[in-house]
């Protein structure tokens, strides 16, 4: 089992989703994640997940499921076994490094009396 | 959250908390004070698991089987407006079905499981789909009442603390409102026309009204899990706290629609700022729950019939994704 937000998990003792194209016929379809495109000049975003044999059928159930109401003009969908997550236990430590660094962000700098555009 | 009171059960599954158990449920306990949302990659209490699994597939269960009423219904809509949206709602509740099952997903039972659990009949599922649908102006109080039952409770999970099941709510809550609007114009057409439909749409509301309040679950001290699940911010108000809220809104609506609620106890307690209503029939409630409501033996017999009639389909589109795999790997 993998779901993208599971995948970072990588110890899961359960039953692992089938690789994509090995779906033996009573085997459970792969899970897919679901991107949408909302409208031309906006990221694709993520919906959510399903399931589906293959990539083709996995765009499909993706159009039925998550776009019934013109919610997009794209979609993506990505094997969730193919997702690369960060170690959730690393939680603190791997995104410390921003902290205290505070003059990264335009807010840590003085604003001078009377200067305009900056 | 200040102190986490372990079950009995919870300690039998963990004899010994072991380090890394006790700075996980540190952390748990952190994120929940803070208000904030677990993600399913995070450590959280055997107990919070076993709950949202249950609550979320039941949930799931719930629209899968919700279909049956209201497809059923199909070929006798009135209309061609009418047939298409009763279709629309159908796919919609389809569709619900499929985000909850991939909320519990994530939870670690996958899916086939949980569709075992169903069809074994394991699992539980809303009662109030276990009334049969007789008439239909029954598509009208289904839609107005149970519909709006549904969007009352749904409504504060969109703020349930674990991630996906928020999500989830969040989606179904932005559709949901379409099926009560249809459901209340329904009735406001019928209610509107001859005698004979008015009063169709008056013995819908009648039945469906005490069904519909009983969705909430038992009376609050009758629901023991209630407690947890509040203190761990999956549920956000207690049952009875969302029925009263309930019985208020409807009490209004239903007066635009000229019809009458079948219950002369309801009124507004000016010293509780509550709304209060007659008493309900909870031997009902819990003889439907255990599988003899009117209703029980059909919704799960069409259910299993239907995955049954669609396993050719299911073992067809993995052949040809396995064909279609293995011709893209010779070439």
């Amino acid at each position: 089992m993998a779901t993208s937000d599971q995948t970072a998990m990588g110890t899961s003792d359960k039953t692992p989703a089938t690789e994509i194209g090995h779906t033996p016929e009573k085997a459970p379809w792969p899970l897919w994640e679901v991107f949408v495109r909302s409208s031309r000049g906006l990221s694709h975003v993520h919906a959510g997940s399903l399931h589906a044999p293959d990539a083709d059928m996995a765009v499909r159930n993706a159009r039925d499921l998550y776009t019934r109401r013109n919610e997009g003009v794209s979609l993506w969908v990505v094997p969730a076994s193919s997702i690369v997550a960060s170690d959730p236990d690393a939680k603190g430590e791997f995104f410390e490094s921003p902290k205290g660094k505070d003059y990264r962000h335009a807010t840590y700098y003085k604003k001078s009396e009377g200067v305009k555009h900056l | 959250m200040a102190t986490q009171t372990q079950s009995p059960r919870d300690t039998q599954l963990q004899p010994v908390p072991s380090a890394e158990d006790e700075a996980g449920q540190a952390y748990f306990d952190k994120i929940i004070a803070e208000d904030s949302r677990i993600e399913p990659a995070d450590w959280m209490p055997a107990g919070y698991r076993k709950t949202l699994t249950r609550q979320i597939s039941q949930h799931a269960h719930s629209e899968i089987i919700g279909m049956q009423p209201e497809a059923n219904f199909i070929t006798r809509a009135p209309s061609l407006k009418r047939k298409a949206i009763l279709m629309a709602k159908v796919q919609d509740e389809a569709g619900h079905g499929l985000y909850l099952y991939s909320a519990a997903e994530t939870l670690g039972t996958p899916r086939d499981e949980l569709f075992d659990q169903l069809l074994s009949g394991k699992a539980k599922y809303s009662s109030i789909f276990n009334y049969p649908a007789l008439t239909w102006a029954d598509m009208g109080a289904i839609g107005w009442l149970v519909d709006g039952a549904a969007i009352v409770n749904q409504v504060p999970l969109c703020r349930a603390s674990y991630g996906p099941y928020g999500r989830a709510m969040v989606r179904v809550c932005k559709e949901e409102s379409f099926h009560q609007r249809q459901g209340f114009e329904i009735l406001l057409e019928l209610a509107s026309g001859t005698p004979a439909q008015k009063q169709m749409a008056q013995d819908a509301v009648n039945r469906f009204y005490a069904p519909a309040l009983m969705m909430f679950g038992p009376n609050d001290d009758e629901s023991p899990n209630s407690q947890q699940s509040m203190r761990w911010n999956i549920k956000r108000f207690s049952n009875d706290e969302l029925r009263q809220r309930f019985v208020g809104m409807i009490q209004e609506q239903v007066k635009v629609l000229g019809l009458t609620l079948p219950d002369d106890k309801i009124r507004f307690n000016e010293e509780t700022g509550k709304w209060e209503y007659g008493e309900l029939d909870w031997n009902e409630f819990y003889e439907v729950l255990k599988g003899r409501g009117p209703c029980n033996a059909q919704r799960m017999e069409r259910r299993r019939e239907a995955h049954e009639n669609g396993a050719w389909v299911r073992e067809a589109a993995a052949a040809y994704a396995a064909k279609k795999a293995q011709k893209a790997q010779v070439a």
